[in-house]
């Protein structure tokens, strides 16, 4: 018990003294999963209007299909990302196995569908009540599906931070592809499994702490601002 | 500004055998009619005769299963389409300010000359008495501003021809005053009006013909005097004298 409470104190205490290995792994942290949830973002918010406006032969199985990624195994991915980027793979010569870089891609692929599914159905729902009008008015189905994704912004927001939750607490692909190597590819879950293995509980607990902060603030900013656009009704 | 709405080019507009099938269900059948006359035409008739439907099929929102609508002699009438707006019953206003549901409007006629966009949309929004709500979320109105905001939007670009689904249907008499206020203008204008309603008195206060529809059929076509003075059908007459049609 003694343990347990000095674990959490010197915790507190990295936190509060801005130890330079935590944060160096913050920040590695959110350069990685932000970049993973921007590139997702582009490509899963553009696919899900797609999807939501456009009908054509074989949708059904798109969506079937999408619908089934976003519960991909992330250790499977991480081994797949592997096979590609290891030097015996086709992507091996690019040489980014064990960098930031492969963590981004693994993330991606993970993140991607789970973006795509819940915003097609967001963008659907408006896209039903939206259609007869925007036609009348002689809307293509381009633009109808960038009017979606605009008016659409603050449902949409919860996608995202959907993707990013997904994100920040992803450990196996991450961990197969980036090898949590310190000072380069050492993420805040990556650095928690590690140092719970080796006993090391307050660098873990720090980051965990930090993690459980990050998901609340986030949380909070999301509800804030489908709140304000529920008043306005933008939602 | 804007020329006057001209519809001389779109009319007559001639429906013929028109049918419309939904689940092996015939919901038009064999619909025949023309229209001719400038002004405004009401189609009536019970719910469930097909009124909204020819509505969304005169206006190529949906495809016809057999027939054809005809345009002043042209039958593909995507080159009326430009020149045509709706309102339903339901105004579906984007999730904006007043004044950004009337800069998207214009936004979507990009021949349209941008210095034109300030004096229109302030020529719309006076007309729908909107002025004091320009930055207002469009969906925060009331029922009876959100319908003359979206008749506003309809109107910016002078349609030749307007199609009115039932839009005063669910609201009150002020509300509903506005709303035939601005399609009075409209059809002053020179707008062509179809307007779908079940109120008899509106349809006496503002239409020159009434198109009667039953089970998906044209039951009756003639002036509004006509029509509510002396109804030839059986459906028609119940419809008018208030009797339940099933």
């Amino acid at each position: 018990m003694t343990d347990l409470n000095e674990a959490i104190l010197k915790a507190f205490q990295l936190i509060k003294t801005a130890d330079a290995d935590l944060i160096e792994i913050v920040l590695l942290s959110f350069q990685v999963n932000g970049l993973a949830v921007l590139i997702s973002c582009i490509i899963g918010l553009s696919l899900g209007a797609f999807l939501a406006v456009y009908r054509f032969k074989g949708r059904t199985f798109c969506l079937i299909f999408i619908n089934a990624l976003m519960g991909l195994p992330p250790v499977v991915v991480g081994l797949i990302v592997y096979m590609y980027l290891s030097n015996a793979g086709p992507l091996g010569v690019l040489g980014l196995l064990y960098t930031p870089t492969a963590m981004v891609i693994a993330q991606t692929i993970l993140i991607t569908p789970i973006i795509a599914a819940l915003s097609r159905q967001t963008l659907e729902v408006m896209h039903n009540e939206y259609r007869e009008q925007l036609t009348s008015l002689g809307v293509t189905n381009w633009q109808m599906a960038k009017t979606l994704l605009w008016d659409g912004r603050y449902g949409l927001s919860t996608v995202v931070l959907a993707g990013f939750g997904r994100a920040i607490a992803e450990v196996g692909a991450v961990m197969i592809v980036g090898g949590n190597i310190n000072h380069l590819t050492r993420i805040m879950t990556t650095a928690i499994a590690l140092e719970t293995s080796k006993g090391h509980l307050s660098l873990a607990l720090a980051l965990g702490i930090i993690l459980i902060l990050l998901s609340f603030i986030i949380n909070g900013l999301v509800y804030a601002i489908n709140n304000a656009a529920e008043r306005y009704a933008y939602a | 500004m804007l020329n006057e709405a001209n519809t001389a080019s779109l009319f007559p507009l001639v429906v013929k055998d028109l049918c419309y099938l939904a689940n092996n269900k015939v919901l038009i059948d064999q619909l025949t009619f023309s229209i001719e006359r400038p002004g405004l035409s009401a189609i009536m008739g019970p719910n469930g005769a097909g009124k909204s439907l020819s509505l969304r099929l005169l206006h190529g929102l949906i495809a016809p299963s057999r027939g054809t609508i005809s345009w002043a002699g042209v039958t593909n009438g995507s080159h009326v389409r430009a020149r045509q707006a709706m309102v339903f019953q339901k105004p579906v206003l984007l999730r904006r300010t007043v004044r950004d549901n009337l800069v998207y409007a214009l936004n979507i006629n990009c021949s349209l000359d941008k210095s034109l966009h300030e004096e229109l949309i302030g020529e719309a929004l006076k007309r729908a008495g909107l002025t004091g709500h320009t930055t207002s979320p469009a969906r925060r109105l009331s029922g009876g501003e959100q319908q003359r905001l979206a008749m506003a939007r309809a109107l910016m670009h002078r349609p030749a021809l307007l199609f009115l689904d039932e839009p005063t249907s669910s609201l009150d008499p002020n509300a509903t005053q506005a709303v035939e206020a601005l399609i009075e203008q409209a059809v002053n204008q020179g707008t062509k009006v179809i307007l779908v309603t079940h109120d008899i008195g509106q349809a006496r206060r503002l239409s020159d013909e009434i198109l009667f529809l039953n089970n998906g059929r044209l039951v009756e076509q003639g002036p509004t005097n006509e029509i509510l003075s002396g109804p030839q059908s059986r459906a028609a007459q119940q419809y008018f004298s208030g009797e339940i049609v099933i």
